[in-house]
């Protein structure tokens, strides 16, 4: 990157840690930390929105969306987290594979199970072997949101359906005696104040969600775990940059990147609790309201 | 083609993040030759063999050894680089009694692990060779079991803090590029490739190139 960085067997130490930290694997690792990012800012919706959805089915009035929504929270919640993180992008990968050989390459006469091999037409290969290397790191990315929005969506959902219940029903039923319909009561009282009830159990999951990116790197995703790892170890005369294993400064630093991130996520739900919290018939609300009073 | 891209010599990500090193020289040159568009892509160890009959890639060439075991999974071309010989390396002043007593790291699903499950020492594996050397020298392992053209650089890399305590014969054919059993095709053109790279010479001249004047070539 620099223009000194020409033969780094011969730099002083500044400028070879210089020089060392702007190579392009090290750039790499900047990077990864921005997917880590991206991830959390597109899983946490998706999985608020699966949650929601989730905790609907549960309390639905029809029996067939019930036992979905029961079934789905449960079978998550009951299997450990890693199993599925292996397990859903698999099925997803190889289901669309299949989905799409069957319809794309119908005269084909070989069974798609060969003993081991698992082999569909080429022009069924999600993606293409020949698209370019961002479609392939795309569609992994994308089958590793999915994971994480089913997996964390449960637990979104249980805590949703708990913060629902919390809501004092006989605030509900006022508004139903005024003439609410069932959904108005539900969008106009419901809905708003169930926020103050959920925000804890949520605050917790967006926390364990954060924790758990580096099953990024199980999926084979190039994510921050994976870069410390790979720049930390020893590095002999094959590389222009030797150096001992070093692999303890590296996690030092993925440490510290998940203890800030955590710790600025808990300010920002402190505040977020304090907003919610204001007119609210909890413990929260009423010490708000006599403090002002 | 599937590689995995922490094993230098063999392959490895340079400082540019590029996968560098012998295999991919020679599979590019092998891709070349067989008219074909190889892509690289980088994958786990212990998932390279999973990844490979899921047909997320069509070959593996990462210093994977032909053995009986494996092939009973997928299939092998010939090999392009005669069977590496295994080493033993330790901090220098070490007890060769080690190797029977002691506790002994490898990288798993290795040959190596296999080899040291079958010896009375204690096996602890690890995912990356990497780890592997990083367990002898902080101690956790007495010795480390591995492919002495991989240890070497560490070896003289050390400034005889650690040394070599025995060399052993490695089961297998030799390093070779691993296939889907059902791609016979793909099996014959590697071959023809390798054949023609072994008849003028040019692998000879790879193998030196990376592994040093020291390394076996073909005949």
């Amino acid at each position: 990157m620099f223009s000194f960085c020409t033969d780094p067997a011969t730099l002083p130490d500044w400028q070879w840690m210089a020089c060392y930290l702007t190579t392009a694997s090290h750039f790499a690792l900047y990077r990864s930390v921005l997917v880590v990012l991206l991830l959390l800012a597109m899983a946490a919706p998706l999985a608020l929105g699966m949650g929601f959805l989730g905790a609907l089915a549960v309390r639905s009035a029809n029996p067939v969306l019930r036992l979905v929504g029961k079934v789905y929270v449960s079978m998550v919640r009951g299997v450990p987290d890693i199993i599925f993180f292996l397990f859903v992008p698999l099925a997803i990968d190889q289901g669309v594979e299949y989905l799409r050989h069957r319809v794309l390459c119908p005269e084909w006469d070989q069974p798609v199970r060969q003993g081991n091999d698992f082999i569909v037409c080429a022009e069924a290969k999600m993606p293409l072997a020949s698209d370019p290397a961002w479609m392939h790191d795309v569609w992994g990315f994308s089958l590793a949101l999915i994971a994480f929005a089913l997996v964390f969506g449960a637990f979104a959902a249980n805590t949703l359906h708990g913060a629902m219940n919390a809501v004092p029903r006989a605030q509900v039923e006022t508004g139903e005696a005024f003439g609410m319909t069932p959904a108005q009561a539900f969008r106009r009282i419901l809905l708003p104040q169930m926020w103050v009830y959920a925000l804890p159990g949520l605050s917790n999951l967006w926390m364990i969600l954060t924790k758990a990116t580096p099953l990024l790197f199980l999926l084979g995703i190039q994510d921050v775990v994976f870069w410390a790892r790979e720049l930390g170890g020893q590095k002999t005369g094959h590389y222009d940059y030797t150096h001992p294993d070093w692999r303890v400064w590296y996690f030092l630093g993925v440490l510290a990147f998940y203890l800030l991130m955590t710790w600025g996520s808990q300010k920002f739900f402190d505040r977020l609790m304090q907003r919610l919290s204001h007119g609210q018939a909890t413990a929260a609300g009423e010490a708000m309201r006599k403090a002002t009073a | 083609m599937g590689t995995e891209g922490a094993y230098p010599p063999y392959n490895y990500i340079n400082e540019s993040n590029e996968l560098v090193g012998f295999e991919i020289d020679l599979g590019n040159e092998l891709c070349r030759r067989a008219n074909l568009t190889c892509e690289w892509v980088q994958n786990d160890w212990d998932l390279i063999i999973p990844n490979l009959v899921g047909g997320n890639y069509d070959t593996i060439m990462a210093g994977m050894n032909a053995t009986e075991a494996r092939a009973e999974v997928i299939s092998f071309s010939q090999n392009y680089k005669v069977p590496d010989p295994s080493a033993y390396m330790a901090l220098a002043g070490t007890d060769a009694g080690v190797m029977e007593s002691g506790v002994i790291a490898a990288q798993s699903n290795t040959i190596q692990a296999g080899m040291v499950a079958e010896t009375g020492a204690t096996l602890i594996e690890f995912p990356t060779a990497d780890e592997t050397i990083a367990a002898v020298r902080n101690g956790t392992a007495d010795a480390v079991l591995a492919d002495r053209d991989f240890l070497v650089t560490y070896v003289n890399e050390s400034n005889g803090e650690l040394e070599f305590l025995a060399v052993v014969p490695s089961p297998g054919q030799g390093v070779s590029i691993g296939l889907r059993q059902s791609d016979e095709e793909l099996r014959a053109t590697f071959n023809a490739a390798i054949d023609s790279m072994k008849a003028d010479g040019s692998l000879n001249a790879m193998l030196i190139q990376w592994f040093g004047e020291d390394v076996p070539v073909f005949e």
